[in-house]
């Protein structure tokens, strides 16, 4: 009894001999990390707080107005954002009418139609797509995609089309439309890889029902695949969306700069990112410098909705991260 | 009646090869915008990538030849500074997403940072005009690689956080039974068996916000002329070939085509290292 109580004495003694120094090494390391990770939290609320301290001026000044009014004029110090959020979410939406059939129809192809020796190569081109820098796009965009898309789809467009509003008056190129399709081709490698992470996650057993009922390749994807990932899908473009509000760079080289709102999709156009873009440095009184700030602020507001919502449409599908493809 | 099933078992296949076929039309137009870009950077812009370009500084409006040797200079620059905040954070966050944080705060901490990743770069920009660029009174290379950091972090901290989950429980388990000390055990096995990996996110993270204008666009602002000081302005590759599309001048849209050969060839290469990376982690980790 004695020996034993004497012994863990011991032990414990020898333990603690041991154990201290390096449990404050221990406890250190473990709060260093937590500091780093506790980084996200830091980032979402400074960027919340810079940007509400930046423009409360405007705020206070212009209140709800901002939103409604589409005077764009710094010398009259008058500043209604309405035609950059009608410019973001028209480009938005064109490059979504255009990048969602084929970025699914390209994720059904890559899981469940295509030969497999040519899925791999398909994936790595894509995830090059990707990589692309927007700027790079844009350049690409300014001198060969317009040249093109004056001589020949516009005229097409307004040919066929021109009974509608959208595509009526005369095409200049930098226009919505351009600066729409320029959005589609950056964000069809998102949807693209984020749609196929989905589909990749439908168990197989729902496949092998549908052929054991006899159906084709393409029933079996439809009725077994794409109907199950349904709700997935639906958060991959909710995703592709967050991205094409928030594009900057390529979309601001094509789509004209000019503070409007016209029904013709040939008109130039203007987005929450492309006017913070070329307007920053030349903001030269501090309520246009506000203003400014306010419009970061509306674009960081619906971004972070859209992102939300995508998140938790795809965060119920599948808990392995489809992040990493694709950032 | 048995040949009308047949005939009904046809068209079922030939529908089926027929979505297949329209399917396979969409993937090549997927890609068919990176075969395009590809073609017109090497048209456009290889007969200006030469000798001058690596080693001259840009040239005055009018004046022919030139190169960006400080936009170049300065882009490893700005990583530098970016890599050194964004990194560690990254990196040292994601250890504690794998290895510490209960399920909960792991939960919290992943969604705040996919959201973090779908913030468009600018706002990023922005952040930092107000908090560095107004507070000390001018542009400067420091602002331009904060930017830069705070898009690599989220970025690092997820990947990181993946392949560290990848390391078996058993090699921790071995370390731990050997006496070493939890965190010893973190940083000299776990984050050692996972180095690869970790280095690929890293890449990644850089070859991504190497590209990066927009968040440029009021930090670092951009430069002529080389940098001398951290705390002024610096020139960055995206930032030139932005400045130099947007331009009149004939010979500008020349340097901005060979700019964005060799910017798109270093993102490229970085993503080809990290592809021969990849293929060697799967047969060592797994």
């Amino acid at each position: 009894m004695a020996v034993a109580a004497s012994m863990a004495v011991e032990e414990r003694s020898a333990q603690t001999r041991m154990a201290l120094p390096s449990r404050f090494g221990e406890k250190a390391f473990e709060w260093l990390t937590l500091a780093m990770a506790l980084a996200v939290v830091v980032l979402v609320i400074l960027i919340g707080w810079q940007l509400w301290h930046g423009s409360s001026l405007a705020i206070r000044k212009f209140g709800f107005h901002f939103l409604t009014t589409s005077t764009w004029d710094p010398v009259a110090e008058q500043f209604g954002a309405l035609p950059f959020i009608y410019g973001t979410l028209v480009s938005s939406l064109i490059a979504l009418l255009i990048a969602v059939p084929l970025s699914i129809a390209t994720a059904a192809y890559l899981t469940e139609l295509a030969p497999l020796w040519i899925r791999q190569p398909l994936v790595s081109l894509i995830e090059m797509l990707a990589a692309i820098p927007s700027v790079i796009l844009g350049l690409w965009g300014i001198f060969v995609m317009i040249p093109w898309l004056r001589e020949y789809p516009f005229p097409l467009l307004k040919r066929f089309l021109g009974w509608t509003p959208f595509f009526t008056g005369p095409i200049y190129g930098p226009s919505m439309l351009a600066g729409g399709i320029i959005i589609a081709i950056m964000i069809l490698p998102i949807i693209t890889s984020f749609s196929r992470e989905i589909l990749r996650s439908v168990p197989d057993l729902q496949r092998e029902a549908a052929y054991a009922l006899g159906a084709t390749r393409w029933e079996a994807t439809r009725i077994a695949v794409l109907s199950y990932a349904k709700k997935g899908l639906f958060g991959a473009v909710i995703l592709g969306l967050g991205r094409a509000l928030g594009e900057t760079m390529a979309v601001t080289m094509v789509i004209g700069n000019t503070p409007q709102i016209a029904a013709s999709l040939f008109q130039p156009g203007y987005t929450l990112a492309s006017v913070i873009a070329n307007e920053f440095t030349e903001a030269t009184t501090d309520i246009y410098l506000q203003a400014l700030f306010e419009i970061g602020l509306v674009l960081f507001g619906v971004t972070i909705l859209v992102n939300l919502l995508a998140q938790l449409l795809l965060r119920t599908i599948t808990t392995t991260s489809a992040t990493r493809a694709v950032q | 009646m048995r040949f009308e099933r047949a005939h009904h078992h046809t068209w079922r296949k030939i529908k089926s090869g027929l979505v297949s076929t329209i399917a396979f039309v969409s993937a090549l137009l997927v890609i068919a915008p990176l075969g395009l870009v590809f073609f017109h950077l090497l048209v456009n812009g290889a007969g200006s990538v030469n000798w001058d370009f690596f080693t001259k500084l840009p040239a005055p409006v009018g004046a022919a030849g030139g190169g960006m040797v400080n936009a170049i200079v300065g882009t490893l620059e700005l990583l530098a500074l970016a890599g050194a905040i964004g990194i560690p954070v990254g990196v040292l966050g994601g250890i504690y997403l794998a290895e510490y944080g209960s399920a909960r705060i792991n939960s919290i901490l992943r969604f705040l940072a996919d959201v973090l990743n779908g913030i468009p770069s600018i706002t990023w920009g922005v952040v930092v005009y107000g908090l560095v660029v107004l507070r000390f009174k001018g542009f400067s290379a420091y602002a331009g690689g904060l930017a830069l950091s705070l898009i690599m972090i989220p970025l690092i901290l997820r990947t990181t956080e993946e392949v560290v989950l990848l390391v078996p429980n058993g090699y921790r388990e071995a370390a731990l039974a050997l006496g070493v000390s939890r965190w010893k055990t973190i940083v000299h096995i776990v984050m050692k068996t996972a180095s690869k990996g970790i280095i690929t996110g890293i890449l990644l993270a850089l070859a991504r916000v190497g590209g990066e204008t927009a968040p440029l666009l009021f930090t670092a602002f951009g430069n002529r002329f080389w940098n001398h000081s951290l705390s002024q302005p610096i020139a960055a590759l995206p930032l030139q070939i932005f400045t130099y599309a947007i331009s009149p001048y004939d010979d500008w849209h020349r340097q901005a085509w060979a700019g964005a050969l060799v910017l798109v060839t270093g993102v490229f290469c970085v993503n080809v290292i990290v592809r021969v990376l990849t293929r060697g982690r799967a047969a060592s980790v797994v």
